[in-house]
């Protein structure tokens, strides 16, 4: 077979081309033809078509994206805005801390194990890429119904991949999400956060500048897996008529990324590197022209020096491959022989692929014969932008009706605490120990909270206490019912868990995870998404510093809930001064913060006990979750509190169910005045915590609520070994400990 | 004269940050050991870390075994001088033969991160010594291969000779032999364990800080020695 260089295509306009093979719509591949005012080679094609992809392009949420950054809100914490490879933030003493949440969806799917392994490396890599150390990682799951059978297939695997993967590589796993729900069997969701720390002027930027510079790959040899990753498989929908995608999965060796980490923040240290870039998705076809485009344009690349691990592979794999474990970095040349020593200390291949030159070209020979000649911004950053058609879904009106408080209720004491038993044990609401056990928590000696609190917390300096804490959540269900107050309650939820655990929260980053954008319902949704998370980071001063979109969550007809999924990231001065989410202190009493309402919509009771999803979702008022905050921060750091969880799925119940089986002490209820027992245990009304306060600190607890505007309700008192409802039930700890420690082993293990 | 306390870092050594901070904690002088460095650098003691040394795709352990520094650490170790293994350096001890048996694939097939309750059988180890015999405590346990096993004159031997360290209590993660969780050699210099005292050293980020003296125990008897 002859190569397709530059030459022949421009000799042989007419040659067919696989471009829709490759992804690539009709008006796609016409669009290249017109920039190169020639046919693609099949080189060129092949990197066209992958950094065109949904997935690399972001070319149908592109519009909605961009509200993002134009409704920012001014802060003061932002060091690197939107749009690189992940948000920096400012933390103080000279600390910035990067993080980013990222979608392994599709891949996860076809092969669990892997799929799940290799989205742990990826965010890894983009964090690494901007020169932070990684201290920590986070995994919000979504999984089909707990108890069909292809659960026990998916789950499993997602959940050692994640541990083979994390725990290999030595960072600690500090939180996360396990969701079940129908809608996500076809397409469980597994989504990976990592937070990295460095100081501020550790900060690096991708761009390749600096004619004359070289351009080093390094890290793993380049091989046959994950060809079309980014395109056939995370930017089409699952179809059963098409062939297999297992091939187009990774695989991954955290060992050698544990080497990656170590060689490039040693390569950081010594003012090494110009410009660095990871290669995940597209592999060398998106690093090379985003470290072209971002920089001065000119790029010269000679692929016969990609080390491979497979001497067959033609130059569009080897462009398209997305083996993993590989970083690109731009290094002067007087700086090359000291980059290549270091990687040889941690035994790490390193080799030079090119240089940085003075024109506008990006420009990859194969064999001595010229294989791509195109603009870099063409393919990195120019692609195809489309403003898909939305439409309000037809459905949303009859779905919205049939409102959750219409529901049949417990009508006595004995049914109340049926229904909390049922609740407490279901999957969604059960223990997750099961999995997180088989996360490696402790490494690196800084985890000052991990799951089941409220937020993960890192500890950054060891002298001063300062840390950072981070918090991953979404609800499906709500942004099903609306998908604008969905997102919103998403950041709601996220912010809150951030401070209940007494931090400030800072920043935002979301995975947003959709089902097809070439329906104008699922269009609609991603867009009232955007809009209602946008508007609300503007009220709370929380900018989204970064994340990932997921579309195309849909096989055949059956979609996905929307599921924008929101991680907030706060700082606190003094980690020991942190909140827990136990009740341990016999004694204390209990507070509920907040307004509790008459709110079932898209609630854990009515998806437990009926099988229920209608109505409207828990208003959203943001400026009472900051004041909440507001208020279990101060709390927090003058003593007045000793324990707090937030109130979200489940409502008050659950969390209290949760602080009592964490600290191993009991707690006595009485429903407040003017609530009805039933609303008081599972109404979801929003910005709402549980605080313990010691007696000393009543008083002022109570003031400084009642000076600041904030309902404080006592509600109780931690006691003896049972949760309590006086007049209506007695719960033992060890009946409700039994339930809810025993769902998810008994369907999994 | 502080005591200089040696940890070795294997290239996907993992606890090994944490080991250093655990003698620091302790009042000893931490000093960073390179696997390819056959020089110890005038270190009293060496704690080998946990993690995944060179990847660990073959038996764990079983190629930091052969590494330079390890040549090194075998022949001090044979001669005297304190070794702690910790999880991986446990593996690695054993695939050095400074320990009997080896470690295995949890029995339950599941990597498993708790904390554990032990109970301390062997208090007069360089690693022990400030420890009573028969106190319990509960540090981190987080490991995939930790199903300690060896035939069962080894095991007899061990148990008659009081070689037995540690010993898990309130259920065995992992299928060990006998519910072992670390052992010693006969001169009671070299200790192998499974469990992670170095992240139980501060109030903050462990469970307890009863792993603290594993760290303070070696420090005295190199002063006493």
């Amino acid at each position: 077979m002859t190569l397709d260089t530059v030459k022949h295509a421009a000799g042989t306009p007419d040659a067919p081309q696989p471009w829709a093979e490759l992804g690539l719509k009709e008006n796609e591949y016409e669009q290249i033809r017109e920039i190169l005012g020639r046919r693609p080679t099949g080189a060129e094609l092949a990197m066209y078509s992958v950094m065109w992809s949904e997935h690399c392009s972001y070319k149908s949420s592109k519009v909605h994206l961009k509200q993002f950054g134009e409704k920012a809100p001014a802060s003061e914490a932002m060091l690197v805005g939107i749009g690189e490879q992940a948000g920096v933030v400012d933390v103080g003493q000279g600390y910035a801390v990067t993080f980013k949440v990222e979608s392994h969806n599709h891949p996860s799917y076809v092969e669990p194990y892997q799929g799940a392994a290799t989205g742990i490396g990826g965010i890894v890599r983009d964090i690494i890429a901007m020169g932070a150390r990684p201290v920590a990682v986070m995994d919000p799951l979504r999984f089909g119904a707990a108890d069909h059978p292809d659960t026990r297939r998916v789950l499993p695997g997602v959940v050692a991949g994640i541990g083979g993967y994390g725990n290999c590589l030595g960072l600690p796993n500090i939180g996360g999400e396990v969701v079940f729900d129908a809608c996500y069997q076809g397409n469980p969701l597994v989504n990976a956060l990592c937070v990295g720390v460095m100081k501020h002027e550790d900060i690096h930027l991708a761009k390749a500048s600096g004619v004359g510079n070289k351009v080093i790959l390094y890290g793993a040899r380049t091989g046959g897996d994950g060809i079309g990753g980014a395109s056939i498989l995370a930017s089409e929908t699952f179809d059963s008529t098409k062939p297999s995608k297992r091939p187009a999965v990774q695989v991954g060796d955290p060992f050698q990324e544990k080497l990656l980490i170590e060689c490039t923040l040693e390569a950081f240290a010594e003012e090494l590197v110009v410009g660095i870039q990871d290669l995940g998705a597209a592999g060398l076809s998106c690093a090379t022209s985003e470290l072209a485009s971002n920089g001065t344009g000119g790029m010269r690349v000679e692929l016969d020096d990609v080390p491979l691990r497979d001497t067959t592979l033609s130059p569009e794999e080897i462009l398209m491959s997305e083996s993993q474990e590989r970083m690109c970095a731009v290094v002067e040349p007087s700086k090359v022989d000291r980059f290549l020593a270091i990687c040889e200390k941690w035994d790490v291949t390193a080799t030079v692929i090119g240089e940085v030159t003075d024109g506008d070209r990006l420009e990859i020979f194969w064999h001595g014969e010229q294989i791509v000649d195109v603009p870099p911004r063409t393919v990195a950053h120019d692609g195809p932008v489309y403003e898909r058609p939305m439409a309000r879904p037809d459905w949303l009106d009859a779905l919205r009706a049939d409102a959750a408080e219409a529901l049949a209720r417990p009508q006595d004491g004995d049914a109340l605490r049926a229904q909390v038993l049922r609740l407490v044990g279901s999957p969604n609401q059960a223990d997750k120990s099961w999995i997180t056990a088989q996360y490696d928590r402790y490494v690196l000696g800084n985890t000052v909270l991990s799951q089941p609190e409220d937020s993960g917390m890192i500890r950054v300096d060891e002298e001063t206490n300062l840390g950072v804490a981070v918090s991953t959540d979404g609800n499906g269900r709500y942004a099903k019912l609306d998908p604008y107050a969905g997102a919103q309650l998403a950041l709601a939820e996220s912010y809150r868990n951030v401070a209940a655990t007494g931090a400030k929260p800072l920043a935002v980053t979301d995975c947003l995870n959709f089902p097809s954008p070439e329906d104008p319902a699922g269009m609609w949704q991603f867009a009232e998404a955007c809009r209602g998370l946008a508007d609300a980071c503007q009220v709370l001063g929380t900018p989204v510093t970064g994340g990932n979109v997921s579309l195309y969550n849909q096989t055949g007809d059956v979609a996905i809930h929307p599921t924008p999924v929101v991680g907030v990231l706060g700082v606190i001065d003094d980690v020991t001064r942190r909140t827990p989410m136990a009740f341990a202190e016999e004694g204390q009493l209990l507070y509920l913060l907040g307004d509790t309402r008459e709110e079932l919509g898209g609630s854990a009771w009515s998806q437990v006990v009926h099988d229920h999803l209608g109505g409207r979702p828990p208003a959203v008022d943001l400026e009472r979750e900051r004041l909440l905050a507001e208020i279990l921060i101060s709390a927090s750091r003058d003593g007045m509190i000793d324990a707090a969880h937030d109130l979200s799925d489940g409502g008050l119940v659950q969390a209290v169910v949760e602080s009592c089986l964490r600290g191993g002490a009991g707690a006595r209820l009485v429903t407040p005045d003017g609530l009805d027992p039933f609303v008081f245990l599972f109404s979801e009304s929003q910005g709402r915590a549980v605080v313990s306060v010691p007696r000393s600190e009543e008083l002022r607890f109570t003031d400084m609520c009642g000076a600041r505007g904030l309902p404080a309700t006592r509600i109780g008192v931690v006691d003896g070994d049972a949760v309590e409802l006086q007049g209506q039930f007695s719960l033992p700890l060890g009946e409700l400990r039994s339930v809810w420690e025993a769902t998810i082993p008994d369907l999994f293990a | 004269m502080t005591t200089r306390i040696g940890v070795v870092t294997f290239p996907g050594s993992l606890d090994d940050a944490d080991a250093l901070r655990a003698v620091r904690i302790a009042g000893g002088e931490p000093v960073t050991l390179w696997h390819r460095d056959t020089d110890l650098h005038q270190v009293d003691a060496v704690v080998l870390p946990g993690g995944f040394s060179y990847g660990d795709y073959l038996r764990c352990g079983a190629i930091a075994r052969f590494s330079p520094v390890m040549g090194t650490v075998i022949e001090q170790a044979r001669a005297g001088m304190p070794v702690l293994g910790i999880c991986n350096g446990f593996q690695v001890l054993c695939e050095s033969h400074l320990l009997p048996g080896a470690l295995t694939r949890n029995d339950h097939l599941h990597f498993v991160c708790r904390d554990q309750r032990l109970t301390v059988e062997n208090a007069d180890t360089a690693w022990t010594r400030d420890y009573s015999a028969g106190q319990e405590i509960t540090v981190p346990l987080k490991n995939g291969e930790g199903g300690y096993v060896a035939d069962e004159r080894t095991l007899d031997e061990l148990e008659a000779e009081g070689r037995v360290v540690v010993r898990y209590l309130d259920g065995n993660p992992n299928g060990s032999r006998r519910d072992i969780a670390g052992i010693t050699n006969a001169a009671g210099n070299v200790v192998g364990l499974m469990p992670h005292p170095e992240h139980a050293v501060e109030t903050l980020t462990g469970p307890t800080t009863e792993g603290l003296p594993f760290f303070t125990s070696v420090l005295k008897q190199l002063v006493n020695a």
